[in-house]
């Protein structure tokens, strides 16, 4: 009796996890296996995290991967990578695409500008003991004339870690992707399996770390009362939600902490009633 | 390879509800029916890709209940197909179908949501089969899916009762391998009249109640047939009694421990589990959700242990398995295999690039509005950035709360009512009578995309077309409207900022009901519309982060700043073109792309920072 294997594709809504790991079951099921894979659809897909868990071997009981146990981790996106990291098991293999796909929801930091993106880098994975095989498989896929591409590479990179014949890949590969796409699904295929794993576990990839901007700062909004008509434009229009219309229909500054400085009230004012000034911040408090 | 799933015969990898839909085509189903809801929604696209069967989405799933029923009564196998909380919906049909039994085979598959992956509650439907006193099939797998829905239809024509299959999301989207049958169609039965079994009066009901008894002992019996009940004896220490997905989460962890697998599990074969009982030392229930068959168990005498080990809420796993029975002491501390989690994003499912929904939710939010929501993608507008939703519930929801809420006279803003096209059609209509009836100062907002959006793109009855995609007639939703008594009916393109804003702002001043009708095409179901994309142009931007706060995907930081603070950028492969950040950009930064649909890679590399 052979050994069950799991393997685990993570990424975001729309990169083709699901596409992916319906290739890497036919492989498997050509070779004669048996497989369970198991994804959830729905709400999740809205943007959000996408998986997929794939078991395969002669008699394949449960659908999930337990913790710790996945053999190899296909991963479309980092940050997806570092969610599902605690899945593989000791010595086992990442294949990523270093690409980055930061949600909204990452960049609603307007205190200190910082974005909610991991920091953390390929050798701070490797350090985990974790066999890392990274590329920008994004780029190499716009390179190819497609962008969606950028899976069929990756499993090109982990065809070279599993058992199955480059026949049995191609021939599952061109049964499952759209028609008109063999073509250049093929030849992403071949460009990541033509790449052996040494070459991206040798040498460290650069990593790009998202940028960080500016140090935080603190703004006044001061508004002329006696030039102001109440028409409510600033009100409507400020990103931060800073001001209101008091009781006389006049607009003040109802959250002056929130405001970021970015005088769009200043500018579409048809009053010129407001005027918007950068207060001094200690230096000592934005380092605390 | 799916388009082909339902006419080869050979071994296929099939979804849980690929082979549900492949079962009832085996069992010759003349007429399926069901309203779309994850996990449920691909057993009738799948069917819908066969011929010989009448596939409907139904108004909603009391509709497809009724519908079912008729068509089973007319003698023919029907199958009605809805996620758990739909059974909520078809309940009341469902609970005197029990008493009026059945003529061709009738099979409702309950596809329950374990771990609210995409529902708003996890209720465990197993004890609606309880509840009615129908036989309760639960398969394990996609082989099992297949072979259940075949056997159903024959134990609903033998015992005269609707049979309950509940799934729940692992089974109805994991893969596995099935073996295809050909299909075997039954001759219909033909319409028998029989009113005392099919006029639900008391005194008739009276004489079906004792039915409805007996039935349930003979079913106790068949409970143990060998196509549902499973022996694996083995190591006698341990025994485990188990169904559906946690049979192999159960194996996966114990492979040498004593398995009693049971395929029905209500009502439940009581013999055979005694007679299990005695041969193992400890016995264990491992189920997910509800201690329903422990407590079932339980008050029959039986020593079982069950929730003391294994979580009540959320969906199990075989990691969860395993951690119950470490406890239990069955099995050892498994050393620390897996690394502890590191640091990265979160990323909840949010608002597509180009959705209809963003603006109308911003114009609510900037009006002070309190907006009892609804169900369907729009439900995100609650999360940030948007946050501008109060109340979500159950289908159509939103209306009658919004009424409610108002009569209370204690909301601090306008109270509006924000509901989805489907959802609307689906529950919404009464309740809009019904707010008219009460006059009502509410607003009600129809999110109109013309499609059931987040079950991926399903045809109702406004959209004109059927599940096949034949021309049917499309229900007015104006009309309907008016004819419900709301005079203040306003129909506006949810990506006209000034419009919309406009358009919502009148209503709310509106005394009584006023509707607001947002027409606007979902950008991704069922087709996808990409126009031709926007571009921000660096040197205009002053990073004011205004059209940051729509929470478009498709607009991120650039590693450029303007006075230290991130300008933007536009990724046109994902930008549908929808005009809305262009409209609010207070500087004119954001413009259409010089060169339509021809994306550069660098353009593309620089969104991604």
């Amino acid at each position: 009796m052979g050994e069950v294997r799991n393997l685990l594709i993570v990424g975001v809504g729309g990169q083709g996890v699901v596409l992916a790991s319906d290739i890497v079951a036919a492989v498997c099921l050509r070779h004669g296996y048996d497989v369970k894979k198991s994804e959830v659809h729905g709400m999740a897909q809205r943007g959000g995290v996408v998986y997929s868990h794939l078991r395969y071997g002669p008699n394949v009981h449960s659908p999930l991967i337990e913790r710790g146990r996945a053999d190899a981790l296909l991963a479309l996106e980092w940050s997806e990578a570092l969610r599902w990291l605690p899945y593989l098991r000791p010595g086992g293999v990442l294949v990523v695409d270093m690409v980055r796909s930061i949600p909204p929801i990452a960049l609603r930091d307007r205190m200190t500008w910082k974005s909610a993106y991991p920091p953390m880098d390929v050798d701070q994975v490797r350090a985990l003991q974790v066999e890392v095989c990274a590329c920008n498989a994004g780029q190499l896929a716009e390179e190819l004339g497609n962008r969606k591409v950028a899976n069929t590479i990756l499993l090109g990179i982990l065809s070279n870690l599993l058992e199955f014949s480059q026949e049995e890949w191609e021939e599952a590969l061109s049964a499952v992707v759209p028609p008109h796409t063999v073509d250049i699904n093929l030849q992403a295929f071949r460009l990541g399996r033509s790449v052996h794993a040494e070459r991206f576990t040798a040498g460290g990839i650069p990593v790009d770390l998202p940028p960080t901007y500016g140090v935080p700062r603190r703004f006044r909004v001061e508004i002329v009362e006696a030039w102001c008509k109440g028409c409510g434009i600033c009100v409507r229009l400020c990103p931060e939600e800073c001001l209101r219309l008091d009781s006389r229909e006049r607009a003040k500054v109802g959250d002056p902490g929130r405001c970021t400085g970015c005088q769009i009230c200043q500018l579409l004012c048809p009053d010129f009633a407001i005027a918007v000034h950068e207060e001094q911040v200690e230096e000592a408090s934005i380092r605390g | 390879m799916r388009q082909h799933v339902l006419t080869q015969r050979e071994r296929l990898l099939l979804t849980g509800n690929e082979a549900i839909a492949r079962g009832a085509y085996e069992a010759g189903v003349k007429v399926a029916t069901g309203y779309p809801g994850t996990p449920s929604t691909e057993i009738l696209e799948a069917l819908a890709r066969t011929e010989d069967v009448y596939v409907e989405w139904s108004t909603n799933e009391k509709v497809a209940m009724d519908v079912a029923l008729g068509a089973s009564l007319g003698g023919v196998r029907a199958l009605c197909t809805m996620k758990h909380v739909g059974l909520n919906v078809a309940a009341d049909t469902f609970m005197t179908a029990s008493y009026t039994g059945v003529g061709g085979g009738l099979v409702v598959v309950s596809a329950d949501d374990p771990g609210m992956h995409s529902s708003q509650n996890e209720q465990d439907n197993r004890y609606y089969a309880k509840f009615a006193a129908v036989p309760l099939l639960e398969p394990s797998d996609s082989s099992e899916a297949k072979e259940f829905t075949r056997l159903a239809f024959e134990v609903s024509e033998r015992f005269d009762v609707p049979v309950l299959l509940r799934i729940t999301t692992r089974i109805a989207h994991t893969r596995g391998l099935v073996e295809l049958g050909p299909r075997q169609e039954p001759a219909s039965m033909g319409y028998v009249r029989d009113p005392r079994k099919y006029v639900m009066l008391p005194a008739y009901a009276q004489k079906r109640h004792p039915v409805v008894l007996s039935r349930l002992s003979r079913l106790q019996e068949f409970a143990a047939s060998p196509e549902f009940l499973r022996w694996e004896l083995r190591d006698r220490a341990v025994g485990v009694i188990t169904s559906g997905v946690c049979y192999h989460y159960v194996r996966e962890v114990l492979p040498e421990a004593s398995v009693l697998k049971l395929g029905m599990t209500y009502p439940l074969p009581l013999e055979q589990i005694r007679a299990f009982a005695r041969e193992v030392e400890r016995l264990f229930v491992v189920e997910e959700l509800e201690p329903f068959l422990e407590e079932m168990l339980k008050a029959e005498g039986l020593a079982v242990e069950g929730k003391a080990f294994f979580p009540r809420q959320g969906e199990l796993s075989p990691d969860l398995v395993r951690e119950g029975f470490v406890r239990v002491g069955v099995l050892l501390p498994a050393e620390s295999r897996a690394m502890s989690e590191v640091p990265t994003t979160p990323r909840p499912p949010v608002l597509c690039p180009g959705c209809p929904h963003i603006v109308p939710f911003l114009a609510l939010r900037r009006l002070g509005a309190v907006v009892c929501g609804d169900i369907g993608c729009y439900t995100l507008a609650a999360l940030e950035p948007l946050q501008a939703m109060d109340t979500c519930v159950a289908m159509g929801s939103s209306i009658g709360m919004a009424v409610g809420l108002a009569k209370a006279g204690s909301a601090p803003g306008p109270v509006v009512a924000a509901i989805g096209d489907s959802t609307f059609i689906h529950a919404g209509i009464p309740a809009l009578v019904d707010a008219v009836y009460k006059q009502a100062d509410i607003t009600v907002l129809i999110l109109n995309n013309g499609t059931t959006a987040m079950t991926g793109g399903q045809p109702h009855p406004g959209t004109g077309l059927t599940i096949r995609g034949g021309q049917t007639k499309a229900l007015d939703l104006v009309a309907l409207c008016r004819a419900a008594g709301v005079e203040h009916v306003h129909v506006v393109d949810p990506y006209d900022i000034a419009a919309t804003f406009v358009a919502i702002e009148e209503a709310i001043h509106h005394q009584g009901v006023a509707v607001v009708i947002t027409n606007r095409p979902c950008v991704e179901a069922p087709v996808k519309i990409r126009d031709n994309p926007f571009i921000v142009v660096p040197q205009k931007c002053i990073a004011c982060q205004l059209c940051m706060n729509l929470g478009c995907p498709s607009i991120s930081w650039s590693v450029e700043t303007y006075e230290g603070r991130p300008k933007v950028v536009i990724d046109p492969a994902t930008c549908t073109g929808c005009t809305v950040c262009a409209q609010i950009c207070p500087t004119d930064a954001i413009q259409l792309f010089p060169s339509p649909r021809a994306v550069p890679g660098e353009k593309a590399g620089q969104s991604r920072g």
